[in-house]
């Protein structure tokens, strides 16, 4: 069928630069880039490029520039460009449209209206270059007060509490879904800064055992590389519900991406597809929750927290009530713009909340209800900086997830091809030539630079606002002010205007 | 138009903010020290204050009622003062009511004081805990019963405070007639609260008071910790919420006060190497439970109940305190010269360590550079 799509994006390649030397057309995966045997120049099928600045970054002599292309179709605020694109594509295709990484719809991003204090004459700001700044934070179910027998020995039974050194975790991110390599990197890069990786649904492969102490592991609807020993290693077990990408959506993996060592990890046999279902099979209802949290700790002996995730969606209020009252210990939400490998794009833009909302009425529910101390909170879905992370704190969460902006750190640029495979950066393929261009050890320092720097940047803002410790941050919002928001939104927030 | 006067933070800013200076002596074998030492060490800091607002609290006070609840509270109305007194009327068996002895020359704008001497309703008690039954009686008259304010609602005590400078307040009060063997004083430098008498230190719930220098960065999430628990900061002070966190740590969860303050300043988790095995563990059972308590930001307090006084700072030691001790006495201040004045002949004086509790007992004199064991502080308290 002829398409009627035209390309998003024009490669202009300077002719006075390009010395011809293929690089673009061995780095680019989607052919956008080729050469013309019979001219003996390099050319480019525009129509292919996805805008993944893979071979830009990898030019040379800076030839190649990438654009949207000028191409404008006649003005109309209902019809806009991708409204026809995507209607033309499904009208060539049938089926679902799919896409990779977080929704990119222009829906408000609360961070950007929120302010953060700082302290200015009565108190005084504390330096941290000179003062100690304290970001360890516990995870784990607290319990409401502490008791002491006569000689002084804590009486109180205290549920299992996991030490992060800096409230900035990595996102669940499964083999299959991303190579190997990268798992390794943000393993590694875990080990060193006291955090905490996530397997994300696919099991944990064998060579990654050795980072144990700085794991989580995840048991999903399609409880893919589930085993007792995959529950005795890590620090934490997260049961998966919802992910804020695709909330109420199952996930799929290709058969072409199981390749022998991802079958050996899921459990599944090779080159079929693994689909992980909507909901657990065996969670229909809350109380199925319940019997699912303690199935697991009886399994690993009370020994380990277990945490539940589930997508930011209208009533995540009361459903994280009731997830605490069945027993989880640690609460991770994930917001309307969080990423994924691939989901239906009516869903991923369409479906959930902003994670800032979700995450002040979770806050601000468990609290009335008396019971924010038995879990801790855990925001994903869109921290994009610093700034972001102590924001989140503020609005109430113990700590912050980050997956996007990993995946950045390592090299991607957010082209929302990853359903494809084709990953021109190796992150989001198994396609073996691919995953080698990341290289696990200097992965591993790029995420290691970035979250050190964040910390660094968390720390100087506690210090401005003149505390020394996370736990003065966590929801503390009296820390932040509104600025262009509604007063629904202010109150939702629970934040005040600035200026008042 | 409503009466500014009557408003703790006429801006409806987040809560007040101030400066200040605290005194505290206490005679540790129980002897009576005259208000004119403390009247006259709060005085020499004048300085640090800024004539709106003083106060003082005093313990040993009312020796003959000693088992009665001593309630000292201010009227702005009659009409509040008929709803107040018919409450109290209702759950409480008065022992004796009378207008306190004021000279209202003394100082412009001044409300009605008085004092009754008072044991809950047995009937009304059932059986119940009488010091909760007090803090629930108290809090309902400061935050629904209009143009009335409780001062101090402990037994044998009382907090004597208003707007002005602490040496006028002192002569409001005719101070002069009274002696403890604890006082604490307090002068203030509020940036947005003009003057509102209840907004004055010391803050009293039942025989705790509090007297506080310093800005608590914290604020916001130790006011929404401490909801969780039934509080209502209603005061939007600092000293409020410290109240109610030493409440809450030491009356209701049994922790001895230099346990309940590692709660408040904790030691860092980078100094818990030098800790041992068991002190370790109880600093770090303390911080994981009460993190939302941790006070944050520059703070003196000088805590007080029946038989104690306790000095403490911030972790970082950003306001002053320095301690001296003379035989049976215990002082602590906010400078030194302030104690020299009153006791010339001190044995000794020192800055303590940051969010390192400096304890004063019937009894127990503390000395420099005193840190304790966890275990030590159980088998003394217990
Ligand atoms: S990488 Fe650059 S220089 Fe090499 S062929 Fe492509 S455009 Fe030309
Ligand atoms: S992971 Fe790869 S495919 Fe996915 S958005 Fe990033 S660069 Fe593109």
């Amino acid at each position: 069928m002829k398409s009627y799509l035209p390309s998003v994006y024009v490669v202009e390649r300077d002719p006075n630069r390009c010395i011809q030397c293929k690089v673009c057309v061995n780095q680019c995966t989607f052919d956008a880039n080729y050469f013309d045997e019979e001219e003996g120049v390099v050319k480019s099928h525009e129509e292919n490029c996805v805008d993944c600045h893979r071979c830009v970054a990898f030019c040379p002599t800076n030839a190649l520039t990438v654009r949207r292309n000028p191409l404008e179709y006649r003005t109309n605020a209902n019809w806009r460009a991708e409204v026809i694109e995507d209607i033309l594509k499904q009208a060539e295709t049938g089926g679902m449209l799919l896409t990779g990484m977080g929704s990119d719809k222009p829906y408000p991003i609360y961070f950007d209206h929120l302010l953060l204090n700082a302290s200015q004459v009565t108190n005084p700001s504390i330096d941290p270059l000179r003062e100690p700044m304290e970001l360890s934070t516990y995870l784990g179910r607290k319990p409401e007060r502490v008791e002491f027998d006569a000689s002084g020995r804590v009486k109180t039974p205290f549920a299992p509490q996991i030490k992060i050194e800096t409230p900035i975790m990595f996102s669940a991110m499964s083999y299959g879904a991303v190579s190997l390599r990268v798992q390794q990197s943000l393993a590694q890069a875990a080990m060193e800064l006291g955090t905490l990786w996530n397997t994300g649904e696919g099991g944990l492969h064998p060579s990654l055992a050795k980072y144990a102490s700085n794991t989580i592991v995840q048991v999903a609807t399609g409880r893919f590389g589930v085993h007792s020993e995959y529950l005795r290693a890590p620090q934490i077990i997260e049961i998966k519900i919802g992910q804020g990408a695709k909330p109420g959506i199952g996930g799929h993996l290709p058969g072409e991406k199981v390749t022998d060592d991802v079958s050996r990890t899921r459990m599944i046999p090779m080159g079929t597809d693994a689909l992980s279902p909507a909901p657990h099979h065996d969670i229909y209802s809350i109380e199925d929750l319940r019997q699912l949290i303690y199935a697991i700790k009886e399994a690993t002996g009370y020994t380990k927290p277990v945490s539940v995730k589930i997508a930011a969606v209208h009533n995540t209020a009361a459903i994280a009530s009731g997830m605490v009252r069945a027993g989880a210990d640690i609460i991770v939400i994930d917001g309307l713009r969080g990423a994924t490998g691939a989901a239906p794009k009516a869903i991923r833009d369409n479906v959930g909340i902003p994670i800032e909302l979700a995450l002040a009425s979770v806050d601000t529910r468990l609290r009335q209800e008396g019971i924010r101390n038995q879990a801790s909170i855990v925001a994903s879905g869109g921290i994009r900086s610093s700034g972001d992370v102590a924001k989140a704190i503020a609005l109430g969460a113990d700590a912050v997830n980050i997956g996007t902006a990993a995946l950045i750190a390592l090299g991607c640029h957010v082209c929302q091809q990853c359903h494809t495979g084709k990953c021109a950066w190796g992150i989001c393929t198994s396609d073996p030539v691919l995953t080698k261009r990341i290289n696990p050890e200097l992965g591993a320092e790029r995420l290691v630079n970035l979250v050190r720097g964040w910390s660094l940047e968390v720390k100087d803002i506690l210090g401005g606002m003149g505390v020394n410790a996370i736990e003065s941050l966590r929801g503390n919002r009296l820390h932040l002010r509104g600025v262009d928001l509604t007063d629904t939104e202010m109150d939702i927030l629970g934040v005040r205007m600035a200026g008042s | 138009m409503r009466d500014l006067r009557l408003l703790n933070n006429r801006y409806g800013d987040d809560r007040v903010f101030d400066g200040c200076s605290i005194f505290g002596v206490m005679d540790t074998s129980g002897g009576l020290i005259g208000a004119d030492v403390p009247i006259r060490a709060i005085d020499l800091m004048r300085d640090r204050d800024n004539g709106l607002g003083g106060g003082f609290a005093a313990y040993g006070l009312y020796p003959e009622h000693e088992d009665s609840y001593a309630f000292h509270i201010m009227y702005s109305s009659r009409a509040g003062q008929r709803e107040t007194e018919e409450y109290l009327g209702e759950w409480f068996t008065i022992a004796e009511a009378e207008p306190m002895d004021v000279d209202p020359s003394a100082l412009p704008n001044t409300p009605a004081m008085y004092r009754y001497f008072a044991s809950p309703k047995a009937n009304e008690l059932r059986g119940g805990d009488t010091e909760q039954y007090v803090s629930d009686r108290t809090m309902k008259i400061n935050t629904s019963i209009g143009d009335s304010f409780v001062f101090s609602s402990g037994k044998n005590m009382g907090v004597f405070k208003g707007v002005g400078h602490p040496f006028d307040v002192a002569r409001f009060f005719r101070l002069e007639q009274y002696s403890g063997y604890i006082w604490t004083a307090h002068g203030r430098f509020p940036t947005n609260t003009p003057g509102w008498w209840g907004g004055a230190h010391p803050f009293g719930l039942l025989d705790w008071t509090v007297v506080h220098n310093g800005e608590i960065s914290s604020y916001g999430i130790n006011q929404r910790f401490l909801e969780q628990y039934g509080y209502q900061c209603s005061l939007q002070t600092d000293t409020e919420v410290i109240t109610y966190a030493v409440d809450l740590l030491v009356r209701r969860h049994g922790l001895p006060i230099e346990v309940a303050a590692k709660a408040l300043a904790p030691p860092f988790w980078s100094d818990m190497d030098q800790l041992c095995a068991d002190e370790r563990e109880m600093v770090t059972a303390l911080r994981l439970t009460y993190g939302g308590l941790l006070l944050n930001g520059p703070f003196t307090i000088i805590i007080a109940r029946k038989g104690e006084m306790v000095g403490l700072t911030d972790r970082i030691r950003l306001r002053p305190l320095v301690v001296g001790t003379q035989g049976n006495k215990v002082l602590l201040s906010s400078e030194e010269s302030a104690m020299r004045l009153v006791c010339p002949d001190l044995d000794e004086t020192w800055i303590p360590v940051g969010g390192e509790p400096v304890v004063a007992r019937l009894g127990q004199v503390p000395t420099g550079g005193e840190t304790w064991e966890g275990a030590e502080v159980f088998a003394g308290a217990h």
